[in-house]
């Protein structure tokens, strides 16, 4: 994925978020986390971003 | 367990429970002590009976109540089970009256998102699941321990303390008539989860409870619908919450949905409330014919155990050493294997054909298979009744998805019950790392379909040696003294393949159709010492 298409990935993610609403986001999230997940087929990088993406909440214990 | 208003406890629209009368005062004086002692004459207790039967070993069965359980409501059978009760000679009328399943549909909003099948194939003896209601379940027990002279049952018997005596256990009953002692060397308590005897020696289950609470009902209707276990997820009769439907025999349907977290319990158990939720679940399944309730009680998924399920002469077996939910089915077939187990392994030792410390394999074995159980159910149950915000969101978005990808239908699979692997065990050998294919040590037998009979029917009754050539066969014969109770099975060449098995290897089974060991290559000598060392021989001498 170049710049140009990361680019595209995230205005259409934030078109998509808005489109689906607020109380509709967090579903859809999940759901198309799930779906990259199963299209990478590597669970070590999909369980290393999952922590990744989590970093930077400052969770207990972590 | 509640009936509709104007019926009794055991006023049932399809099934005449029995009276039992508790022993007389001759039957009583005729035998005061037992071998082996069984509190409980539910499923468990009865099976237990009956593999101690097989063994030879007289007990005395004493359960407190008049008639069969009224309360727990199992109606799932596994195949594993199937084959526990085929041993024990008890099989027939439950292929006769049971029916037979394969496949699960589920369901979300309406729309089918899974179809699962469970192994099955013209192969196989048995099917993998078979649903039967519990009380045809302990009735059909209850003809083959009526027809044993091996073991007694005494009914409106409770028993009230069990004291450990030297060599023994002495028991306190209580019956219509007055209280009296009974000795036995050992008792089994298959006094299920409420067990006295637990209470008695002072011990409690641990683990988790799961926050969902189900209605479950039975109810009779002539629905037309093939026996195929049905889930639905966020149901038009129950949105957000799960309902699950079973079909059993005598045309009647195990319901059970789950109240939303503001429903109370006492409100949800009203007969009109009953009433009312189940002609909404009828009319989602597109049933508009005529339906009686039967009864109904409400659930909460639990996974507890007993740290140890032996307290020295006492075994724990069954629902009084564990709580399993009930999202896979394996309540009663957990149990039922568990009586399987103790039952032969006592029944060994008394007999003088194992060292007492066999024994000591019950609790690692039975323990570890519904430590097993718990991380499956836990599974199901977080799916079905998922209790916090994480949980839910991923559940909602895999059912979500499963309506367009059929990947994360898979995550609503429910996993059903096999049996456990006893790898590990003191009564099972290490695996023999040159195998490339096959069960393993610590598996259950697989069946194999051959020419005229299933290989589960060549096993004798107590340890086996699988054989692939028909010369280590007869080594093994041969070195077997008088006292080495091994029957030696040479299968086929067909049948090899399945047990990645040449000439010279071997596979011992015990009697509970586990493999205790194997070998690729082995002689007749090492088959014999084996079979010595899985018995604890070294304690007999």
């Amino acid at each position: 994925m170049n710049h140009a298409d990361l680019e595209k990935t995230y205005e259409s993610l934030a078109r998509k978020i808005d489109e689906v609403g607020h109380d509709n986001s967090e579903l859809f999230l999940a759901k198309l986390v799930l779906l990259l997940a199963h299209a990478n087929g590597n669970a070590i990088d999909v369980q290393q971003f999952i922590n990744e993406a989590a970093e930077s909440f400052d969770l207990p214990g972590g | 367990m509640v009936r509709p208003a104007g019926r009794s406890e055991t006023d049932s629209l399809y099934f005449t429970y029995p009276h039992f009368d508790p022993p007389s005062a001759a039957q009583k004086n005729a035998q005061q002590s037992a071998a082996v002692a069984i509190v409980g004459a539910g499923p468990i207790g009865m099976t237990t009976a009956l593999a101690l039967a097989r063994e030879g070993v007289r007990s005395v069965l004493f359960d407190n109540k008049a008639t069969f359980n009224d309360g727990s409501r199992a109606i799932c059978i596994a195949r594993p089970s199937f084959y526990i009760l085929e041993q024990l000679g008890a099989v027939a009328p439950f292929l006769e009256k049971a029916l037979g399943w394969t496949m699960g549909r589920t369901f979300y909003r309406g729309q089918k998102i899974l179809e699962f099948h469970m192994p099955d194939s013209a192969e196989e003896k048995f099917r993998p699941m078979y649903n039967l209601q519990q009380q045809y379940i302990e009735q059909f027990l209850w003809q083959s321990v009526n027809a044993s002279e091996l073991i007694e049952t005494r009914w409106q018997s409770e028993v009230t303390h069990v004291e450990d005596v030297s060599g023994g256990t002495r028991l306190c009953i209580r019956d219509p008539t007055g209280e009296y002692h009974f000795d036995a060397d050992w008792t089994l308590a298959c006094d299920g989860a409420h067990s006295q005897v637990r209470k008695m020696r002072g011990h409690r289950l641990k683990g988790e409870n799961f926050e969902g609470r189900y209605v479950i009902a039975d109810i009779q209707m002539d629905h037309d619908y093939p026996t195929i276990r049905r889930a639905l997820f966020d149901p038009a009769c129950r949105p957000g919450g799960t309902v699950l439907i079973h079909r059993q025999p005598d045309n009647i349907w195990r319901i059970d949905y789950q109240l939303k977290d503001d429903e109370s319990t006492e409100a949800a158990i009203d007969e009109n409330a009953v009433r009312a939720s189940v002609a909404s679940v009828l009319e989602e399944l597109g049933y508009n014919g005529a339906w009686e309730l039967e009864w109904w009680s409400v659930y909460t998924a639990n996974t507890l155990a007993l740290d140890d399920y032996r307290d020295g002469r006492v075994f724990f077996v069954g629902d009084s050493a564990h709580i399993v939910p009930i999202f896979g089915v394996r309540g009663l077939n957990n149990g039922l294997a568990d009586a399987a187990n103790i039952g032969w392994k006592l029944g060994w030792v008394l007999n003088g054909k194992a060292g007492e410390t066999l024994l000591d394999s019950y609790t690692p074995e039975r323990r570890a298979a519904t430590l097993d159980v718990f991380a499956n159910a836990s599974k199901s149950a977080r799916f079905m009744t998922p209790n916090t915000h994480g949980w839910t969101l991923m559940r909602d978005a895999a059912l979500s998805l499963a309506l367009s990808h059929s990947f994360a239908g898979e995550l609503a699979n429910p996993r059903q019950m096999t049996a456990f692997t006893y790898s590990g065990s003191p009564a099972v050998l290490s695996d023999d790392l040159a195998f490339s294919a096959g069960p393993c040590a610590g598996a259950m037998l697989p069946d194999v379909k051959m020419s005229d009979r299933y290989l589960s029917e060549c096993l004798g009754e107590g340890f086996t040696v699988l054989c692939f050539g028909a010369e280590l066969a007869q080594g093994i014969t041969e070195a077997c003294r008088k006292e080495d109770l091994l029957t030696v099975v040479t299968l086929p060449d067909t049948v090899a393949g399945t047990f990645a098995a040449g000439d010279n290897s071997a596979y011992l089974v015990r009697p509970d159709m586990h493999i205790a060991g194997r070998w690729q290559s082995v002689t007749a000598e090492q088959i014999v010492q084996a079979w010595r060392d899985v018995t604890f021989h070294t304690d007999l001498v």
